[in-house]
């Protein structure tokens, strides 16, 4: 800090310009895309698991922003993922719409209007209140689709979902490789969106809430607002996310309503580390993968290597895998320093 | 605890003799392995197991390589993305398992697309058949013990009219409607239907018990997943005094499953319920079965009618491997010779109906009774010969499509 206190003008100017540099694209960012375009040549036959990692890292980014960036602590996640998958699945089922891009868009804005409206009302709570309360939503959005059963086809699910090849050109093929490369666009264009909202002033009030609200109401920024925009924003992409599982499985049932779904991404995320972009894609392809190989290791007790690291890492890494290598990356300057 | 094939890649074959045009058959399993449902993925497991042990020879030159993976939570998502990577990663030619049915019908599309037939050992959801042409069914479904139970009530046990009560999953409402329809079509009147909550939880059944106390149908028909929601509905049954109030507790076999029998006490006798399989079934073949689980599992371990599934459908496999003498490659050969197939198992004669793809095998009518060994077990009342998949016969909504 002490270098922005003799450079620079004003106060305003200055905050732009800290705002610009966090913003600049630096090289190593670039890495989570080379490896996901290199693992599309290096594993052709693996790719209906790839799309499956690439939609939770989507869904996890998601929580991001409002777990890590705005500090909601919520348990109902899913219901926008949820909102996001039925959208496109009715849609296909019922109406017979089955344009896959326009189906991400009817998503979005669905999952983003529930997240509007519930957001408006639960968002005056925090802590264990607001934690309970998402967790309800995201069940009452179970029962009410397990209730009207005959429309949504209950836990069967929508089943043989077909759609639109993508662009009217690219059919879905047996391996995967079309669900990979359009799931991975589409990662490409939210995340470069929400890095945007996260180097904003907006995203720099959100932080400013999660680390002290009393002092955001003091300074007089809208909290309330900001909060129900964020959270609207991120169930937004959750349903996005919710769509492209739809869309990947061509399959959906109301177990996507699960609060299991919702635990899940919230322990990916926290495993790669919250509030720091990559965390989602960190916490996010870890977590699958090792689950992956352990239950291909021992179907039967592979739960327990999850069990092991997930222990592991709450005890070793606090602040998430990529926080360890904050601290090692630290820790090393500290080194060169003395 | 099964300690052999924990190594989630087992080749269970044996080799013997080694000629050179023997072929290797690989064989995908899906099957629930890990987490709440853990216990009815081994149920089938072992009897896969058991059957590729004791009938390995049978198809010598050829040998199997079976690949076991994690079916997963019932989401259908997790069961899809591994069964699609054993074809195209692991190259496996026969499906097999399948517990849930949202496994089974999120994949239906990719084994149509495959050309990889899907041989199912449990998904008992009646319509699973119609997504492709790919799929048999050696299990059953929710038509099978329901709907012979209707006309069976009504002739039989003196039902003239019944109320139903179901845990509101699609299982419970399958098995209801199949119940209602066989009821109805002998002249029964069903008085009412009640919705008793999720599976995931076993709720206090008293107050839904007492609600049909009070309405005095002559019977109850209760569907609930077998396991802890059987015992629970045995207690408050007991406890509500139903029986003496003349209300009589009647159901597909998930009311009784054979682990938790011992437990229910005398409340539990006089159910009857409609089923395929049961430990004391009394056939050669059972008895076989029954000896040779012993063997393999312990004297406390003990089959199921899962389990009973799982045997026939390895047994319709390796007949089909050995018909077309280990030439799998193509999937509607192997579907086409399995269709009509018919054989002899714990159950009693089986057979896939070549029209549907479907089991067809018999139903029992078994009551609970106090055995003179002071245990409780079941008598056979009677028996409806080659039950086929009513829903399909009659076409019930998506049974007809």
């Amino acid at each position: 800090m002490a270098a922005s206190d003799t450079i620079g003008g004003t106060p305003r100017q200055r905050a732009t310009d800290y705002l610009l540099r966090r913003h600049r694209f630096r090289m190593a960012e670039a890495l989570p895309w080379l490896i996901a375009i290199a693992v599309f040549f290096i594993f052709p036959t693996r790719m209906t698991f790839g799309s499956q990692v690439l939609v939770m890292v989507m869904f996890a980014l998601s929580l991001d922003l409002i777990l890590g960036y705005a500090g909601i602590v919520t348990l109902g996640h899913a219901a926008f993922f949820g909102v996001g998958a039925y959208t496109v699945g009715l849609a296909a089922a019922r109406l017979d719409w089955t344009e896959p891009i326009s189906g991400l868009f009817a998503a979005a804005i669905a999952a983003g209007l529930v997240g509007f409206v519930t957001g408006w009302f639960l968002l005056r709570y925090r802590g264990l209140t607001l934690l309970m309360l998402t967790l309800a939503t995201a069940i009452l959005l179970q029962e009410t689709g397990n209730l009207r059963s005959d429309i949504s086809g209950g836990y069967d699910g929508l089943p043989g979902l077909t759609f639109k090849p993508l662009l009217g050109v690219f059919d879905y093929d047996l391996y995967g490789h079309t669900n990979y490369l359009y799931a991975l666009t589409v990662l490409a264009i939210i995340f470069f969106f929400v890095r945007r909202i996260v180097y904003s002033p907006f995203g720099q009030a959100l932080t400013g809430i999660r680390e002290n609200v009393r002092r955001m109401h003091a300074i007089g920024s809208p909290v309330h607002r900001r909060l129900v925009t964020v959270y609207t924003i991120a169930a937004a992409i959750a349903g996005v996310a919710g769509a492209l599982f739809t869309q990947t499985n061509a399959y959906v049932t109301l177990t996507v309503f699960d609060f299991d779904n919702s635990a899940k991404v919230m322990v990916m995320l926290i495993l790669g580390g919250t509030g720091r972009l990559y965390g989602a894609f960190v916490g996010a392809a870890v977590y699958m993968v090792l689950e992956d190989y352990f239950s291909k290791l021992s179907p039967t007790f592979w739960q327990f290597g999850i069990g092991l690291m997930l222990v592991l890492a709450v005890l070793f890494t606090p602040r998430g895998i990529l926080g360890l290598f904050e601290r090692i990356g630290d820790y090393l300057a500290e080194r060169k320093r003395s | 605890m099964r300690l052999n094939g924990w190594l989630g890649v087992a080749a269970v074959a044996l080799t013997v003799g080694g000629t050179a045009l023997a072929e290797t058959v690989k064989i995908g399993v899906v099957l629930p392995f890990s987490g709440a449902n853990a216990d009815l993925g081994h149920q089938v497991d072992k009897a896969f197991d058991l059957y590729v042990k004791l009938h390995a020879k049978d198809i010598e030159p050829n040998k199997i390589e079976i690949i076991k993976r994690d079916e997963g939570p019932p989401t259908g998502a997790q069961a899809k993305t591994v069964a699609t990577e054993l074809i195209t990663n692991d190259k496996v030619q026969i499906l097999t398992g399948f517990v849930f049915s949202p496994s089974a019908i999120a994949l239906a599309p990719v084994v149509t697309q495959a050309k990889v037939p899907m041989i199912i050992a449990n998904a008992g959801t009646a319509w699973i058949t119609n997504l492709s042409p790919y799929i048999a069914r050696l299990s059953f479904s929710m038509w099978h013990h329901g709907y012979p139970m209707g006309a069976y009530a009504f002739n039989k046990i003196g039902c003239k009219t019944a109320a139903l009560a179901y845990t509101d999953f699609p299982p419970g409402k399958d098995s209801t409607e199949a119940f209602k329809t066989g009821f109805e079509k002998a002249g029964g009147k069903v008085t009412e239907s009640i919705p008793m909550g999720s599976p995931v939880q076993v709720p206090d059944f008293t107050p839904f018990f007492q609600r049909i106390k009070d309405a005095k149908p002559d019977c109850m028909y209760v569907f609930i997943p077998s396991g802890a929601h059987a015992t629970g509905v045995t207690k408050a049954y007991g406890e509500l005094g139903m029986r003496k109030a003349g209300v009589k507790l009647i159901g597909p076999m998930d009311l009784i499953p054979d682990n938790k029998l011992q437990d229910m006490g005398d409340a539990a006798i006089g159910t009857v319920v409609m089923g395929n399989y049961a430990v004391d079934l009394d056939n050669a073949d059972n008895k076989a079965f029954n000896k040779a689980w012993h063997e393999a599992y312990g004297k406390d371990s003990y089959p199921d009618f899962m389990s009973a599934a799982g045997w026939d459908t390895m047994h319709a496999i390796f007949d089909a491997i050995k018909k077309l003498n280990g030439k799998v490659e193509d999937g509607s050969k192997v579907i086409d010779v399995m269709k009509g197939w018919t054989g002899n198992g714990p159950r009693g004669q089986v057979s896939i109906d070549a029209a549907t793809r479907d089991v067809v095998q018999d139903e029992h009518a078994m009551e609970v009774i106090r055995k003179p060994d002071g245990k409780l077990g079941i008598k056979v009342l009677g028996t409806t010969k080659a039950v086929k998949d009513e829903c399909k016969e009659l076409k019930v909504g998506r049974c007809g499509s």
